[in-house]
């Protein structure tokens, strides 16, 4: 109900006074009110600027936040007032809505930003009052727009992101719709624009006359007559090219009926058509007419070239969304030549000798002089003739021009936005490719803080502080999230290039850096695996002071690997040393350590991985692998088999 | 008992030169409309005349201003307003009588004065008073008697906020039945028409009324 029916509630009740004489039965008794319903002024404080209001304004509207008692979440108890971390100039808006009960749209202010604060409010969209509607709408129409367009874009873009189990039918379709996919659907693409251009210029050279070798007294044959083989060859290659293109794009479309009627396609077998009539029909005289005829339609295959031109496709969206316009543009063309021409017609009927035969041989004239052409070939000689005739040209200047200037509005919106598409794409790359790295980044301080021992919930808290950056409270807590996960699963996080490694080489290298054994010895490199039972696992990184891992591999068997991880281009030149529990950080930060790299049988990992997955890019970024520690102090209840880990380090 | 001090301020915005056409027209009536404005008299006067405190005219004044800005309701507003708390029904009529019952000065406009004070007499009058205005409120012709056919009306008009749907099925003759009842019930010396005693009276002795009197002490 209204904000003023709340208002006017305890009139209407009052007023029920005029029943009570004719009650049959007894009324009930009115409910209890509560005994403060003494108006009282409350403040709501939205980032700092303060808003008083009657408590009576904001209950009229209970179903919003401010109305019910959802507002108590915000109550400051302390400073008795309501407290908003909101933008104060859009709450003003909100509160002028209580206030009369007409929500106005702030005309400076981002819609997107007025829609999020009325969800946040409690308000519907449809509250917004007729004054402001249309534009309201307008706007959001526009947003959603170009929001759509961004996605459409995206997916579109998603060239190299085609899914593994696609089929045969997928990736041909997708070949066709984007040609930049792969080199093969590039090739095809300019092989058919090359045929169709072909196809199209023989077409026309055949009709140009062409001179014997002889000269012949007589009329010059065309060039498709003088060398009909030649063109019926050319005319056969183009056509079996293009059935052969509408076959498979037939085959690859995702839904059939649909792409039988989309344009395209329509263009298409107009294209074709008129040759595999032509064989069929016989070449004698009486149908000779219709199959000159069916030559015309041949010039159809000009418009295959909208496929290859975004201009092409963007004159005809614009033609389809000024139909209305060319519509009337036709219509009141058609009214002014009859009326004209009529009037032309009796105005010129008594002259001999005139052109003015018929009212139709006048639509004629009328036409040419509207369109300002004046060929001349038809004039008016009366001077009613002529008075009428100037007339008509005035006239069709003004009925021409009327249309035009929407016309071309339309054409100018649609192009702009697609520039702006395009550019949006461009923008889009940019913006997915950052969104990556944000990603990433996170990710990679996890694994950069598990190779550092942070994770390391045994050791001394100084030790500890020195070799670990210092996170932020956020940090931590989500570094912590992500350990419980990897704790819950028995897997670690990886990244990518250890992860497609591990994929790739399963066999082990004479190489190693650790090992995991009990004893705090480390491994003789060519000793390839470790213990595969289960087993508390000491944590250690041996230092080998003259390694110079450049890459680390090998990795976890790894099914959580993030995907599209960056390689952290910082350095990880930390690592904690533990020989034993309690020496954690003997750090010295400025060893490049080697990375240790492990890479497992498949068989589950441990719960308690040994090494991480550092990454590091080639080329003199060391990382430092360490993974987590505190194994040994650590109980582990829940039995992991220890992967059958075995150390790599590049050196 | 309306004060002289009451202030009118019309603004009348200028004629335009009679140059419309069928769509500005409505428009330029608005705004003749809109810019009568009505000012009602102090606080202290009506503290005087109604009794309701001053913060109860505090609060009632907002509420109505916030309404009407104009400081005016209007018939049509009146049965606009009435008729949104009758969603299922037909109050339309129902709510002309009671206008006519606010409007006491028949002015056809109710201000706040008119407002109050009936709201004073529903709300913090005596019995007595409160009936008399129930009165009031049937006697449609202000004649000082209830006739058979204005009771019907009336009647007829509170049975047409029911609207269609109601449980049992409401029947033509229940109007009737029901006046017929009432009449029974107030018309003493049975010669069709219920006069002011009468109707006091009557209203006296039935428990149901008095107590129900009560029922709406506390709306505001």
């Amino acid at each position: 109900m209204a904000a003023g029916v709340a208002t006017w509630l305890p009139f209407a009740r009052a007023a029920a006074v005029g029943w009570l004489p004719l009650a049959q039965q007894p009324l009930p008794p009115a409910p209890e009110v509560k005994a403060s319903r003494g108006d009282e002024v409350l403040v709501v404080n939205v980032s700092g600027r303060r808003f008083e209001t009657w408590k009576n304004t904001l209950d009229r509207y209970p179903d919003t936040l401010l109305g019910s008692s959802e507002k108590e979440f915000f109550y400051d108890a302390e400073s008795g007032e309501y407290f908003f971390d909101r933008d104060p100039d859009m709450f003003r808006h909100v509160l002028n809505f209580y206030r009369t009960g007409r929500l106005h749209c702030p005309r400076q202010e981002c819609i997107q930003a007025f829609d999020e604060e009325l969800a946040f409010y409690g308000l519907v969209p449809e509250l917004v009052g007729d004054c402001c509607l249309e534009e309201y709408r307008d706007r959001k129409k526009e947003n959603a727009e170009r929001l759509a367009e961004d996605e459409e874009a995206e997916q579109a873009g998603e060239g190299p992101a085609l899914p593994a189990g696609s089929s045969l039918r997928q990736r041909l379709w997708r070949a066709f719709e984007n040609p930049h996919t792969s080199t093969a659907a590039l090739v095809f693409y300019y092989v058919t624009g090359f045929f169709i251009a072909v196809s199209v210029i023989a077409n026309v050279v055949e009709t140009i006359p062409c001179r014997g070798p002889a000269r012949r007294p007589t009329r010059d044959q065309p060039c498709g007559d003088r060398f009909p083989t030649a063109f019926f060859c050319m005319d056969t290659a183009c056509v079996l090219i293009f059935t052969g293109e509408y076959l498979l794009r037939l085959f690859a479309a995702p839904s059939r009926c649909r792409f039988l009627r989309s344009v395209m396609s329509l263009i298409d077998v107009v294209a074709i058509l008129p040759y595999y009539i032509g064989l069929f029909v016989p070449k004698n005289d009486d149908v000779s007419g219709a199959f000159v005829t069916l030559r015309v339609f041949r010039v159809f295959r000009i418009f295959k070239f909208s496929r290859h031109s975004q201009g092409l496709r963007i004159l005809g969206y614009t033609l389809k969304s000024c139909a209305s316009e060319l519509g009337f543009l036709l219509f009141s063309l058609t009214m002014a030549i009859i009326i004209f021409a009529t009037v032309m017609f009796y105005a010129e009927k008594g002259t001999s000798k005139t052109n003015f035969t018929s009212i139709p041989a006048a639509f004629w004239y009328t036409i040419v002089t509207m369109t300002t052409l004046g060929y001349g070939d038809m004039v008016p000689s009366t001077i009613a003739g002529k008075i009428f005739g100037s007339i008509c040209s005035l006239s069709g200047v003004l009925v021409i021009a009327l249309p035009v200037p929407v016309i071309v509005s339309n054409f100018s919106r649609i192009y702009h936005q697609n520039q702006r598409a395009d550019k949006r794409r461009a923008q889009q790359k940019v913006r997915l490719a950052r969104i990556r790295l944000a990603k990433s980044g996170t990710t990679n301080a996890f694994l950069q803080y598990k190779q550092n021992g942070g994770l390391e919930d045994s050791g001394s808290g100084e030790g500890q502080a020195l070799c670990v950056r210092s996170r932020s409270a956020f940090e931590q807590q989500h570094h912590h999230l992500l350990h419980c996960l990897e704790k819950t699963t028995c897997h670690e996080f990886t990244d990518e290039l250890t992860f497609s490694e591990a994929l790739g080489a399963v066999s082990l290298d004479g190489r190693t850096s650790r090992s995991t054994s009990v004893s705090s010895q480390p491994m003789g490199p060519g000793s390839l695996l470790s213990s595969c039972c289960p087993r508390r696992v000491k944590r250690r990184a041996i230092r080998l002071a003259n390694s110079t891992a450049s890459v680390s591999r090998g990795s976890m068997q790894e099914l959580d690997t993030l995907a599209g991880l960056r390689r952290s281009p910082a350095p990880q030149s930390r690592s904690s040393l533990n020989a034993k529990p309690h020496d954690s950080l003997d750090l010295n930060c400025d060893s490049r350590d080697f990375v240790a790299a492990i890479i497992s049988i498949p068989t589950p990992p441990a719960n308690t991985p040994d090494e991480s997955q550092p990454s590091s890019p080639g080329g003199g970024g060391v990382s430092g692998g360490r993974s987590n520690p505190t194994l040994r102090n650590s109980s582990l209840d829940t039995p992991c088999f220890l992967p059958e880990t075995v150390k790599i380090s590049s050196l | 008992m309306r004060g002289q001090g009451r202030k009118e301020s019309l603004s009348e915005s200028r004629d335009l030169d009679g140059s419309y056409d069928q769509l500005t027209d409505s428009v330029e009536d608005e705004f003749e409309l809109s810019t009568v404005c009505h000012r009602p008299e102090g606080l202290e006067q009506l503290q005087e005349q109604t009794k309701f405190t001053r913060k109860e005219l505090q609060v009632l004044y907002r509420g109505f201003k916030n309404e009407c800005p104009s400081g005016i309701v209007n018939e049509e507003n009146f049965k606009q307003i009435y008729s949104q708390f009758f969603p299922q029904g037909d109050s339309s009529t129902y709510a002309t009588f009671l206008f006519n019952a606010f409007d006491t000065n028949h002015d056809g406009s109710v201000s706040f004065e008119d407002f109050v004070a009936g709201l004073s007499v529903i709300l913090r009058g005596t019995i007595d008073d409160r009936l008399n205005w129930a009165f009031n409120l049937y006697d449609l012709n202000k004649d000082g008697c209830i006739t058979k056919e204005e009771m019907l009306d009336i009647m007829k008009s509170i049975y047409d906020m029911m609207g269609k749907y109601t449980y049992p099925a409401l029947r033509e003759e229940a109007p009737r039945e029901h006046v017929e009842s009432f009449f029974q019930k107030m018309d003493r010396n049975k010669d069709g028409v219920v006069t002011i005693e009468e109707f006091i009276e009557s209203c006296q002795k039935d428990e149901n009324i008095m107590k129900s009197m009560q029922l709406f002490d506390n709306v505001i």
